[in-house]
């Protein structure tokens, strides 16, 4: 009997922090004008690549911006939360390569969350990690061979993913001990879901810009934080 | 024991000097190109043996470094058949066994449904078929066939140092790397300077001493560029791209501070276009070691070819030779300038390797002539 209501009130417990979460909203805008991107020249060298490009090559996309200044790619996140990965049983994270190009470019998961990456492209690429805290692997990956499968066990930000063959294909991922994080979109909007109650450090991370951080408390009803980078 | 020229066998090793000389460059261009890690797997080439890889999927990184790969094991074949033809006839029943061994590979690879079965199978009918009518000629000097053993290890050295910083993803092998290709290029090219025809004659025409003081200082300029090469290659493998990009003046200074708040600076004021991670005071000091060694290296150079015309004559091999090496500096130096006012242009910078290359190898070889021409002339 004492077990069962032991149980119980666990349970309680848990749905009443589940109810209680809420989440962390807000838009990242960007003043001033960033560099142009530029064009990326060397695919017009490569037979494979630049077939896929008939017209105009495709540009670096360092500053991802809309016309109303909000800003994409920026991953938000809640500072010095570890151990709380729910990442084993977390949906895997698919990260394609399409256009000589990883898609996305800048991206986010949980220690112990698989990262899928595909090869949707008709040539060969390699799929070489260079982290600063994990282990680095480099792998072939043919034109519509198996997808490859990555996890992580230590957080690390914007670990490196590039292609050797195509010496400008990179991307960024992100990897936390927690699910507290979010990555903007276009309109430079996130969200971080389910976060319990209380006193955080949020940051902002671009990795071009720098990273940013605000005091927030969350409450039952949520809690909204907006950041601006500034074009140094 | 008087050991006859021949000349078949020093055009073989002018060839392998050569092949090693074309694969340092080759070498160069992978690093270059930030290609070292496009083919991930060694000694396969993305899940196929290296020489059944298809030409159509020979792209980007990749063609850098599968023809770097190529090449070696063509320069790894030369070696082997010059260690052996230095050996003369008494490498036959050696071929014979080992042609035999490797034809019970291609079998055993046959056995397995391997692809490697047809290339093993014929490379080893071909070294049996081979023992039978070469090599025809006497056995070289015993030392010299102990260069050739010491050839043929250390390419199967520099093979697997190549394939472990593949396979273990160790971008600082790439040093030691590169210090053994000089090292080999070295040895390649002696072998070809003692099967040669002019080390021959020196046997038996006394030539003109060559003064200790001047063997010495050339001697101690070659080890100063060997060196310089270590340091390059130092450099090269931190893929950190320029850390200083202005020339003759280091990022406006004549020895640039290495502060951390220079070092921010720097780094905030990067032009556009230089790539690689955040420049470090340790990686703008390098830099400035090699400036420094290379000014070293220069005034090394200019005082032997000065020496070299005042000790033996103008009229002198040796002289014009040491006049051809301050010829090599020269241009060695503008490609170090400009391989950064290129940005590190791949193809520049890959000159700029293959002059280094160079510039170690006539220093070698200027030092080995001075020193046979002076032990035969007090011989004889």
């Amino acid at each position: 009997m004492k077990k069962s209501l032991l149980i119980l009130s666990l349970g309680l417990f848990a749905v009443s922090q589940i109810t209680n979460a809420a989440d962390i909203t807000g838009v990242i805008t960007l003043k001033g004008t960033p560099p142009a991107e530029r064009e990326i020249t060397p695919i017009k060298d490569d037979l494979n690549c630049s077939a896929m490009y008939p017209g105009a090559l495709p540009k670096t996309t360092f500053y991802v911006v809309d016309a109303n200044g909000d800003l994409a790619d920026v991953v938000v996140s809640l500072k010095g939360i570890t151990g709380k990965s729910t990442g084993a049983s977390a949906p895997p994270v698919e990260l394609d390569q399409k256009g000589c190009l990883y898609t996305p470019q800048i991206l986010a998961i949980q220690t112990g969350q698989k990262l899928i990456v595909k090869n949707s492209d008709p040539c060969v690429h390699n799929v070489h990690t260079k982290p600063a805290d994990n282990p680095e692997s480099n792998q072939v990956q043919m034109p519509g061979g198996a997808d490859l499968t990555f996890t992580f066990d230590k957080p690390e930000p914007f670990l490196k993913f590039q292609c050797d063959v195509h010496p400008w294909m990179f991307a960024w991922v992100s990897v936390f001990d927690s699910p507290y994080f979010a990555v903007s979109g276009k309109d430079g909007k996130f969200t971080i879901k389910n976060v319990p109650p209380g006193k955080y450090t949020l940051e902002a991370a671009h990795r071009k810009l720098g990273t940013q951080t605000a005091e927030i408390e969350v409450k039952a009803d949520g809690t909204v934080q907006n950041f601006t980078f500034d074009v140094k | 024991m008087n050991h006859k020229y021949k000349p078949a066998l020093f055009w073989f090793a002018v060839l392998t000097a050569f092949a090693t000389f074309l694969l340092i460059g080759l070498g160069g261009l992978v690093t270059s190109h930030e290609a070292g890690m496009s083919v991930p797997d060694w000694p396969n080439s993305y899940g196929y043996n290296m020489f059944l890889f298809p030409v159509k999927d020979w792209i980007g990184g990749i063609f850098y470094e599968h023809t770097h790969r190529l090449l070696a094991t063509v320069v790894g074949m030369f070696t082997t058949i010059l260690a052996v033809w230095l050996f003369g006839k008494e490498a036959r029943p050696f071929l014979r066994w080992g042609g035999l061994f490797i034809f019970a590979f291609g079998i055993y690879f046959y056995l397995k449904h391997a692809p490697e079965a047809p290339l093993c199978c014929g490379a080893g009918i071909i070294v049996f078929a081979a023992s039978f009518f070469w090599p025809r000629c006497e056995q070289s000097p015993r030392w010299l066939q102990w260069l050739g053993i010491t050839a043929f290890l250390l390419v199967i050295v520099q093979g697997v140092i190549g394939g472990l910083r593949v396979r273990l993803n160790m971008d600082y092998l790439g040093i030691p790397h590169g210090a053994i290709a000089q090292t080999f290029l070295i040895l390649t090219a002696a072998i070809a300077l003692f099967t040669s025809r002019w080390w021959h004659r020196t046997e038996t025409e006394k030539p003109k001493t060559v003064p200790g003081g001047l063997r010495r200082h050339v001697l101690y300029v070659t080890i100063l560029i060997f060196i310089q090469l270590v340091i390059g290659a130092t450099m090269r493998h931190q893929h950190a791209g320029l850390s200083i990009w202005d020339f003759p003046l280091a990022h406006g200074q004549l020895w640039p501070a290495t502060t951390p708040e220079a070092i921010a600076n720097y780094n905030a004021h990067r032009p556009p276009g230089t790539v690689g991670h955040p420049v470090t005071a340790f990686e703008v000091n390098l830099q400035m070691i090699h400036r420094l060694v290379a000014l070293l290296i220069f005034l090394g150079v200019t005082a032997a070819a000065f020496l070299a015309r005042k000790k033996l004559g103008g009229a002198d091999g040796l002289a014009k030779f040491a006049w051809f090496w301050f010829g090599l500096l020269l241009v060695q130096i503008s490609l170090g300038a400009a391989t950064i006012w290129s940005n590190k242009a791949a193809d520049i910078t890959t000159l700029h390797v293959m002059g280094g290359a160079l510039a170690l190898l006539t220093g070698a070889l200027w030092w080995l002539m001075a020193a046979r021409r002076t032990r035969q002339a007090e011989q004889l």
